[in-house]
């Protein structure tokens, strides 16, 4: 038994004992078997049909019959369109919170301006308070009184900008751009928004390019928002696509899970591209300490 | 924060460039930020149709909000499925964060970026690829239940769905199946902000790995963990998605999952109830706004006489 736990744990003695215990490693190959299984599985069961999936046990490769259910997936919901709107929209996110949140938190950081410290209190404080609770009215208000109901511009218009981006630019900025190199900036004759353009970008942009990244995930990933705001089939974004798969009481399995593996993918393919990005985005935004 | 120091321009020409630079987001963030927040509190005193329109009727909402059974039971649910999500994420993210934070570690970065890969993607798929795995029947969890042996000890053939407890786990599951990474990497990098001489002293004090964890790691993440605590509270007060998915808007047969966001959510889209949605909104704050300042005090009262 204790040769068992000595082998987990490596030797007991301090002199030879291994720096990384095997423990780790196996913990680690665990939870990254774990992270992954879910979505290994989520195209065995698009590609197999419903009787593959209920044998016992379950078969565990992929099947034959993935473009049968993504065609019946097509015939269910409108999913190029639905991709298409989900991309535009969460591009154009993307590139209005990078652009807008780095100039407002520039501001934060660096500049001054009347009502700076009570805004940012007033900011801080919104950033506590549950998203569903301003919902009720901004449905109202966009059904009512901009008539923006089944337009993308529900979406758009009120995220292009938001409190967590501007506050994290602002922490960003605080950290990253040194007061000394905007005096010289400044000492050099550079107009403030050259020295914001020339300086502060250039430093910034990795973490902005971050921020993009987390606003394009959150968009393609939003359901509660346009779910109320998008109704018309034309207008769907893929999860309110997705959802409508999502029928209380059928129980295709195949058919709805074609519909998340499609709009799961588009996101794997870019976290192929992104994901150390984004370790190391959300390792730098984090509280130290 | 915003220190003199830290100002470029001399006061009246900051001015300008200043509020140039916020405009954007002050107008934004007070159309469709702040006002909607503000004036969901006057909705709340409504009966608000959007098709019959809307009247005064004070406290009413509020009113019949607290002798709500169905409310009363959203509550207990979102509570139930933070406790069940949030604990085990906490103490699993700090186990991960752990191995990941040894420097002799290799593949650093791989296992960093796998343990990631959940939190990419959205609620809904995870949601709808954790509901075939705890189907009852043919479901991948009671099957594995099944060769594991866990019927021989009375454990079999899980209604995940049916059942309060179980559809919490199964809901559970599903929260931490997709943060745990990110939670991971938030500890982690806390951990790597410790200096690394408090754990040689430590360990010519002979201090044992777990004691290191538990006396020199643990209290350095104070900070790290009220802001994770308070965040968790935050969110695990909005859980919707995972239950809507899951059995549908009323949270199951018997709403043994609903959430109260949930139940906001079936007020606006089944029942077109927006002011009694708003109240639940205002609700939600409420707890959330009292939970947090629990928190926050408990924290400060353990860490105030820690050091």
């Amino acid at each position: 038994m204790s040769q068992l736990l000595e082998w987990f744990t490596g030797p007991r003695t301090p002199k030879k004992r291994r720096k990384v215990s095997r423990i780790s490693y196996i913990a680690l190959v665990i939870f990254a078997f774990l992270s992954i299984f879910p979505l290994y599985w989520l195209f065995v069961v698009a590609s197999n049909d419903n009787t593959e999936i209920s044998k016992i046990p379950p078969s565990l490769i992929p099947g034959p019959n993935f473009f049968k259910e993504l065609k019946a997936v097509y015939a269910a919901v409108p999913l190029t369109n639905a991709l298409v709107n989900t991309a535009l929209i969460a591009l154009t996110v993307a590139l209005c919170q990078v652009f807008f949140c780095t100039m407002a938190g520039y501001a934060y950081a660096k500049l001054a301006f009347p009502g700076k410290r009570a805004s940012l209190v007033v900011i801080i404080g919104t950033m506590m308070l549950p998203a569903q609770l301003g919902i009720v009215v901004l449905y109202i208000m966009m059904a009512d009184f901009f008539h923006w109901i089944n337009d993308f511009k529900a979406i758009v218009i009120p995220s292009m900008i938001g409190a967590f981006g501007v506050f994290w630019m602002r922490q960003i900025i605080d950290a990253q751009v040194p007061n000394e190199l905007l005096e010289a900036a400044k000492i050099d004759g550079g107009k403030n928004f050259r020295i914001y353009r020339s300086v502060v970008v250039p430093i910034i942009l990795p973490s902005a390019l971050v921020l993009g990244l987390f606003s394009f995930l959150g968009t393609w990933n939003d359901f509660l928002w346009p779910s109320l705001v998008l109704n018309s089939p034309k207008r769907f974004t893929i999860q309110v696509a997705v959802n409508q798969l999502n029928g209380t009481y059928t129980v295709d399995y195949a058919l709805k899970m074609c519909g998340a593996f499609m709009a799961t993918l588009p996101l794997l393919i870019l976290f192929v591209f992104v994901g150390r990005r984004l370790v190391s985005g959300i390792m730098d935004g984090a509280v130290k300490g | 924060m915003a220190s003199k120091r830290s100002t470029i321009a001399p006061k009246h020409k900051g001015d300008k460039w200043g509020l140039l630079y916020v405009s954007p987001f002050f107008v934004i963030f007070g159309i469709f930020g702040l006002l909607p927040i503000l004036f969901t509190v006057y909705v709340s005193f409504f009966h608000w149709d959007p098709l019959a329109g809307h009247n005064f009727i004070g406290l009413e909402n509020f009113r019949n909000l607290f002798t709500d059974p169905y409310f009363y039971r959203a509550v207990r649910n979102t509570f139930s499925i933070f406790l069940i999500s949030f604990l085990p994420q906490t103490v699993l993210a700090l186990l991960l964060a752990n191995f990941l934070a040894n420097p002799h570690l290799k593949g650093k970065v791989f296992w960093r970026t796998v343990l990631l890969v959940p939190w990419v993607t959205s609620i809904l798929s995870v949601a709808i690829i954790f509901s075939e795995l705890f189907g009852q029947n043919y479901g991948m969890v009671n099957v594995a239940m099944r060769y594991l042996g866990l019927s021989h000890l009375g454990i079999h053939n899980i209604n995940w769905v049916g059942q309060t407890i179980p559809s919490h786990i199964a809901i559970a599951s599903m929260i931490i199946y997709r943060n745990l990474g990110y939670a991971s990497l938030i500890y982690l990098a806390s951990m790597l902000a410790i200096p690394r001489d408090l754990y040689e002293s430590a360990s010519l004090d002979g201090a044992s790995k777990l004691q290191q964890f538990r006396y020199v790691t643990i209290p350095q993440l104070k900070n790290t963990l009220t802001f994770m605590l308070i965040v968790g509270t935050i969110g695990g007060l909005q859980t919707f998605l995972e239950p809507l998915t899951y059995g549908g808007v009323q949270g199951g047969d018997s709403r043994q999952f609903s959430t109260l966001a949930l139940y906001l959510y079936e007020q606006i889209i089944i029942n077109n109830k927006l002011g009694y949605a708003a109240a639940i909104g205002v609700a939600i704050t409420i707890l959330t706004v009292i939970i947090s300042g629990v928190n926050f005090f408990v924290t400060r009262r353990i860490s105030g006489s820690d050091s």
